[in-house]
C-alpha cells in the first residue's frame, strides 16, 4: 500500500528549554492542559466555596475554622456575616461558570483534540493561541485577587445587576474595588475566550486534512466549532458591558445607574442611566454563555457514547443541525432570565416562545441518544458511566426549564432554589459529567496511562447519586417559596424547610470529598497508571491513530489522509469490528459521509 | 445493502499547496521571484482568522451603538454638542491612508515576485501609510482636547461618554493595526525579508475595516451625538 499521505510543513520548531516546553509554549497540546489545569485549580475553588456555603446556610451560626483568615471583617471567628456569604456566593458563581464550565470542556479539551480531529498539527495562529490561555489565567488572578482587597469580593452575584454593581462601595463591602477587579477579570476573561475562538474557526474551516469533509468532522469537532462561533458573538458584547461597568465605578459615568438613587441615606450623584440596560448586555451574553457550558459537553457525550456503543448514532446530521438550531435560538431566548424585571409582559411571550422552542432541537438530540442506546451493546466504563449519567441530569435539570419558560409560572419561581436546582442540574452538573467524560476518555491519549477504572466508577456513583441528592431538593424548595440568595432563612415559612437544608448540606460534603477520589486518581494515574496503548477504546477518529502522547506535530510529519466517517463501527474491518478514518481500507457502509 | 466504493481522495503535492491560491495557512511561505502570486493573495487561515476577528469587533460597537441609543431614550438628560471640526479633517487623513495602503501593496507584491529589485517605493508607501495613520491618532488626541477646553469631559454628558467611549475604543483600535504595520516593515526592511503576503493581507483588511468603522462612527456620532 503505498503512502498517500501529504508531507507536513512545520511552522514552528519544536520547543527547547523547561519555559518554552511548558510555560510559554505554542504547542496546541500543552495548551489544552494549561487551561485544563487552570479549570481544575477553579473547580476546587468553586467546591470549597460552595461547602463554606452550605455549611453556613445549614447551621447559620456555626464557627467554619479558618473562614476568619479569609476576612476578618466578612467572618469575625468564623462567622459569616451575611454580607460576605453574598460575596462567597458572588465568587462561586464566576469562577465556575467562567474558569471551569467555559474553560474545561471547550478551552481545555478543544485546544488539545481540534487540531488532532481534524488532522492538522497545531492551530494556524499559535501566538495568539498561547496568547488566549495567558490573558485567561490574568484573568484568573483579577479574580482571585478580588478575596484579598480590603473589602474583600462582590456580592452582586455573578450577573452583576445593576445598580447594586454600578455604585460602588456605598452598596455594601465588596462593591467598590471588588466589583471592578470582577469588572476587569470578566472583560479579560472575554478577550481570552475571543482569540480562542478565533483559532478554534479558522482551524475547523481552514487546517483541515485531505479528504476531512465537514460532514466527516466528528461530533465533538462539530460541538467546538458551533461553541466557538457562540462565544465570539457573545463575549463581544459582555465585553462592552464590562466597560460600561468599569467607567460607571472610576469615570463618573451614568450608564446603568438611575437618577434620584437614595443608598443608605446618601443621594448618589449618578443619573439617567438605565439598570435595564445591563440585564439586556448580560443576558444577550448570559444565555449563549449557558450553551458555550452545555454544547462541547454534548460533543465529548456524543463521542464517547459511539465509541463504547460501537455503532454510529441514528443520525450524524441530525445531531448536527440540532446543535447548529440551539446556537441560533440561543440569541433569540434571553429575555427569559427577565421575565420579573419590570418588561413589557408582550416581550415576555416573544421570550417564551423560542425558550419552548429551543428544547426541541435539544430532546432531538437527547432522543437521538437514548435511541441510539437501544439495543446497543454499550461498554461500561467510567467515561460511559458519566456519558449516561449526562444525558440523566441533562433531561433532569431541562424538565424543570419547561416550568420556568412560562412567564406565569416563572413569576413565582423566580428567584427562588427552583431556578437554582435547573441551571445547577441542567448547565453545572451536566457539564460536569461531560467532563468527567472527556477525562476518562481522553487522558490515556493525552498521559499514555490508563486511569484506573475502579477508582473511576466510584468517583461516579458517588457524584451520580449526589448530584441527585444535593439538586432535586432544590426544586421542592422552589416551590415552597425559599428564596435563592438569602445567607439565612428566618422567615416563619421557611423555618420548616431547614432539615432539608441540613440533608442537601451533608450531600454536598460527601459530594465533594468524592472528588477528592477523581484528583487522587487524575494524579496517581499520570504518574502511576498502566500503560495505555495507542487506541485503548478501538476508536476511529484520527486521535487513536497518532501515539499516547502525541508527538510534538501531532503526525508525526505526515499529515492523515481521510478516507471515511468517523464513526465507522459495527463494520468488519481488518481491526476489528470498526474502520479507523485514516485507513484506505474499502468497506461497505450506507451511512459513510462524502 | 448499497455499496459504496470509495475513490481515492486526490493528492496534492507539496508544491501544489504551496503555490495554489490559498495555500494552507502556515505552509504559507514568502513567494519565489518569478511566482505568480497575487497581490490579495492571502492564505485561506489568515483570511478566516481576520474576518472571524472583525466579526467580534463589529458585535462590541454593535453592542455599544445599541447601549447609546438605549441610554439616549433612558432619561432627558441627553445633550447635543458640536462635534470637534477636526475630526472631518482627521477622516480625511484616515481615508488617504487606505489609498496610500492599496499603492504599498502593490509596491510590496512587485518586490517580493521579484519583479522590482528595489524595495525603497513598498517602504514609502508603508511609511506614508504608518504616517497618516499616527496622524490621525494625534488629531483624535487633538479634538478630545478641543472638547476639554470647552468644558466636555466623559462624565459631563451620556452624550460625551459615548463620544469619548466610541473615539478612545477606535483610536486603541487604529493603535493595533499601526503594530501590525510595525510589524510588516519591520519584516520587509530585513536584509533577506521574511514578510508574508499573507501578512501584509491580513493587516490591510482590518486597517480597511478600521477606516469603514470609523466612517459609520462618524455619522453615528454627528446623528446622535
Amino acid at each position: 500500500m503505498h503512502d498517500m499521505s501529504a508531507p507536513a510543513v512545520h511552522h514552528h520548531a519544536p520547543p527547547t528549554g523547561f519555559i518554552r516546553k511548558y510555560v510559554f509554549s505554542l504547542d496546541h497540546k500543552v495548551i489544552g492542559e494549561q487551561y485544563y489545569a487552570l479549570a481544575l485549580v477553579a473547580v476546587y475553588i468553586g467546591l470549597v466555596l460552595s461547602w463554606i456555603m452550605r455549611i453556613h446556610l445549614a447551621w447559620p451560626n456555626f464557627a467554619i475554622p479558618g473562614l476568619q483568615l479569609l476576612s476578618k471583617t466578612g467572618a469575625p471567628g468564623g462567622v459569616m456575616t451575611p454580607e460576605y456569604y453574598l460575596q462567597l456566593m458572588t465568587m462561586h458563581g464566576t469562577i465556575m461558570v467562567f474558569f471551569v464550565l467555559t474553560t474545561a470542556p471547550f478551552a481545555g479539551f478543544g485546544n488539545y483534540f481540534l487540531p488532532i480531529q481534524v488532522g492538522a498539527e497545531d492551530m494556524p495562529f499559535p501566538h495568539i493561541n498561547m496568547m488566549s490561555f495567558w490573558v485567561t489565567f490574568v484573568a484568573f488572578c483579577f479574580a482571585i485577587a478580588a478575596f484579598f482587597v480590603p473589602q474583600g469580593p462582590p456580592l452582586s452575584g455573578w450577573t452583576a445587576y445593576a445598580p447594586l454593581s454600578a455604585l460602588g462601595s456605598v452598596a455594601g463591602p465588596g462593591q467598590g474595588t471588588g466589583q471592578v477587579l470582577w469588572a476587569i477579570s470578566i472583560g479579560i476573561f472575554c478577550i481570552g475566550q475571543l482569540l480562542g475562538s478565533l483559532n478554534f474557526i479558522s482551524t475547523t474551516l481552514d487546517m483541515r486534512c485531505q479528504g476531512m469533509s465537514l460532514m466527516r468532522l466528528p461530533l465533538s469537532v462539530w460541538a467546538w466549532f458551533i461553541t466557538s462561533c457562540i462565544g465570539l458573538t457573545a463575549f463581544a458584547v459582555l465585553m462592552p458591558a464590562c466597560i460600561l461597568l468599569i467607567l460607571d465605578h472610576v469615570a463618573g459615568t451614568s450608564f446603568f445607574v438611575p437618577s434620584n438613587l437614595v443608598v443608605n441615606d446618601q443621594l448618589q450623584p449618578h443619573a439617567g442611566g438605565s439598570t435595564l440596560l445591563w440585564q439586556h448586555l448580560f443576558w444577550f451574553f448570559g444565555h449563549p454563555e449557558v450553551y458555550i457550558a452545555i454544547v462541547p459537553a454534548m460533543g465529548v457525550v456524543s463521542h464517547v457514547l459511539i465509541t463504547n456503543m460501537r455503532r454510529p448514532l441514528l443520525s450524524h446530521r441530525v445531531i448536527i443541525y440540532s446543535m447548529v438550531a440551539i446556537a441560533f435560538l440561543s440569541y433569540m431566548v434571553y429575555g427569559h432570565h427577565m421575565f420579573v424585571s419590570g418588561m413589557n409582559p408582550f416581550s415576555s411571550i416573544v421570550f417564551s416562545f423560542p425558550t419552548l422552542a429551543i428544547t426541541i432541537p435539544a430532546t432531538i438530540i437527547v432522543l437521538i441518544w437514548l435511541g441510539s442506546i437501544y439495543g446497543s451493546k454499550l461498554r461500561i466504563n467510567t467515561a460511559s458511566l458519566f456519558a449516561l449519567g449526562f444525558i440523566s441530569m441533562f433531561i433532569s435539570g431541562g424538565i424543570s426549564g419547561f416550568f420556568l419558560a412560562q412567564p406565569s409560572i416563572d413569576i413565582m419561581l423566580h428567584a427562588t432554589y427552583f431556578v437554582v436546582g435547573h441551571f445547577h442540574l441542567v448547565m453545572a452538573v451536566a457539564a460536569l459529567f461531560g467532563i468527567f467524560a472527556g477525562t476518562y476518555f481522553w487522558f490515556p491519549k493525552v498521559t499514555g496511562h490508563m486511569m484506573n477504572d475502579t477508582l473511576g466508577k466510584i468517583h461516579f456513583w458517588f457524584t451520580f447519586v449526589g448530584a441527585y441528592c444535593i439538586f432535586m431538593p432544590f426544586h421542592y424548595l422552589g416551590m415552597a417559596g425559599n428564596i435563592r440568595r438569602y445567607q439565612a432563612f428566618v422567615d416563619d415559612f421557611m423555618a420548616p424547610l431547614m432539615p432539608v437544608h441540613k440533608f442537601i448540606t451533608i450531600a454536598a460534603l460527601i459530594t465533594g470529598a468524592a472528588q477528592l477520589v477523581f484528583l487522587y486518581n487524575l494524579i496517581h494515574s499520570r504518574f502511576w497508571g498502566k500503560p495505555a496503548p495507542a487506541n485503548p477504546w478501538e476508536g476511529t477518529s484520527l486521535e487513536w491513530s497518532i501515539p499516547s502522547p502525541p508527538p510534538f506535530d501531532n503526525f508525526d510529519g505526515k499529515l492523515p489522509v481521510v478516507y471515511h466517517d468517523p464513526y465507522q463501527y459495527g463494520i468488519e474491518g481488518s481491526t476489528g469490528d470498526y474502520v479507523m478514518q485514516d485507513s484506505p481500507e474499502q468497506i461497505n457502509s450506507v451511512r459513510d459521509e462524502k | 445493502m448499497a455499496t459504496t466504493v470509495h475513490e481515492p481522495p486526490k493528492i496534492k503535492s507539496t508544491d501544489e499547496i504551496l503555490t495554489s491560491h490559498g495555500g494552507g495557512g502556515w505552509h504559507d511561505q514568502p513567494p519565489s521571484p518569478g511566482s505568480l502570486r497575487s497581490v490579495y493573495d492571502s492564505s485561506p487561515a489568515s483570511r478566516t482568522g481576520v474576518w472571524v476577528g472583525l466579526a467580534a469587533i463589529t458585535m462590541s460597537f454593535v453592542a455599544f451603538t445599541s447601549a447609546m441609543i438605549v441610554r439616549e431614550g433612558a432619561s432627558t438628560d441627553w445633550r447635543h454638542f458640536t462635534l470637534p471640526s477636526v475630526l472631518y479633517f482627521n477622516t480625511l487623513v484616515l481615508l488617504a491612508s487606505s489609498v496610500t495602503l492599496e499603492f504599498a501593496r502593490k509596491r510590496v507584491a512587485a518586490f517580493l515576485h521579484g519583479e522590482q529589485l528595489d524595495r525603497s517605493p513598498s517602504l514609502t508607501w508603508l511609511w506614508t501609510t504608518l504616517g497618516l495613520g499616527l496622524l490621525f491618532v494625534a488629531g483624535q488626541f487633538v479634538a478630545w482636547d478641543q472638547l476639554r477646553a470647552q468644558g466636555v469631559y466623559m462624565a459631563s454628558n451620556p452624550s460625551s461618554s459615548f463620544f469619548y467611549l466610541f473615539t478612545v475604543l477606535h483610536a486603541l483600535h487604529v493603535l493595533g493595526g499601526l503594530a501590525g504595520f510595525t510589524l510588516v516593515l519591520w519584516r520587509i526592511s530585513k536584509p533577506v525579508p521574511t514578510l508574508r503576503v499573507s501578512t501584509l493581507s491580513t493587516v490591510s483588511y482590518y486597517w480597511h475595516y478600521m477606516s469603514a468603522l470609523w466612517i459609520y462612527l462618524l455619522l453615528l456620532l454627528w446623528t446622535r451625538i
